[in-house]
């Protein structure tokens, strides 16, 4: 783990969220993979445009997302979910649910994983 | 427009619509970015996460003003399976200070592969320890390092506390082919644990 990039962003963080900390939804993890639905981004604010924006390309997880827009995935997770919320973003169900994983979901892994070799 | 991205987004294959996620975990200068990346599909990306200086994981933002925070970054990577899955891997380093967000990072995780430096074995048991306290499965895996010195696993296994039956491999985080068979061995082990839930 190093240390963070000098750069910061100019608008701190509780701003970009309207001053809210907890998605109104947690069904969103880092892996959670999400694309744009919605091409209007009419009356969104410039940090939540930006995710649809990118989002309309196709899919990517949270943490891709997070990361190439610069935003701490705590951010970006809230603003995703009120993006889910409006009808902006539809995002996938988690494949390994808190817990103990699918075995199918491991068996996948493992037959791909042995198709790199 | 301020649409400007810090890299340009690779998207996955339109049909893949599920992910998992392993944890490259091990102590500072492991190889940990270097596993990541030779396994990675795209170029690794970097997240940053809000900490404060306790090294608590902030999730209440509005509370960030009034206190002192430090920013941890965490390099992860990705490697599409099949035309349904894909499977991302997070490097994170077990620091004590930042153990909240190692727990974040840990949720949903199917398991951990632990990257060991022969050099400096003692810098690994606070993270074995903590693996065994939060009981995430994982494997532990020697990774190479050019005049490092040569263990048997059996002084290995005793030299790191290993349960009798957590995997024990060697790769060399710089090798393709070595780097997926260590994460194969964390998967094979994987399902055995779950046979035993059963």
């Amino acid at each position: 783990m190093t240390p963070g990039r000098g750069g910061r962003a100019l608008v701190r963080s509780h701003v970009v969220t309207g001053g809210r900390a907890t998605p109104s939804r947690n069904t969103l993890d880092h892996i959670t993979l999400i694309t744009a639905t919605k091409d209007d981004v009419a009356g969104l604010e410039p940090e939540k445009r930006r995710l649809v924006r990118l989002c309309r390309g196709g899919w990517l997880s949270v943490a891709e997302a997070a990361s190439h827009l610069d935003l701490p995935i705590s951010v970006t997770k809230v603003l995703l979910a009120d993006l889910v919320d409006s009808g902006h973003i539809t995002a996938t169900a988690p494949a390994a649910p808190a817990g103990v994983p699918p075995r199918q979901l491991l068996k996948d892994v493992l037959d791909g994983l042995r198709a790199l070799l | 427009m301020g649409s400007a991205l810090s890299s340009d987004p690779a998207y996955l294959p339109a049909t893949v619509r599920r992910a998992a996620k392993i944890l490259i975990t091990g102590h500072f200068a492991v190889g940990k970015t270097t596993f990541v990346r030779t396994l990675s599909e795209i170029e690794p990306l970097r997240t940053e996460e809000v900490m404060t200086q306790a090294g608590e994981l902030v999730d209440d933002l509005a509370g960030v003003p009034g206190k002192k925070t430090t920013t941890v970054a965490i390099d992860f990577g990705r490697r599409t399976l099949s035309d349904s899955l894909v499977l991302y891997l997070f490097g994170t380093s077990g620091q004590d200070r930042f153990v909240h967000l190692w727990e974040s990072y840990a949720q949903g995780a199917l398991g951990a592969l632990v990257l060991v430096d022969p050099r400096r074995l003692a810098d690994s048991f606070d993270m074995m320890a903590r693996l065994e306290e939060m009981a995430l499965p994982h494997a532990v895996a020697v990774n190479h390092f050019d005049g490092a010195p040569r263990y048997s696993d059996d002084e290995l296994r005793q030299a790191l506390d290993l349960l009798p039956d957590t995997p024990l491999v060697t790769c060399d985080a710089r090798d393709r082919a070595s780097s997926v068979r260590a994460v194969i061995e964390l998967v094979d082990h994987l399902l055995d644990h779950l046979r035993e839930l059963v």
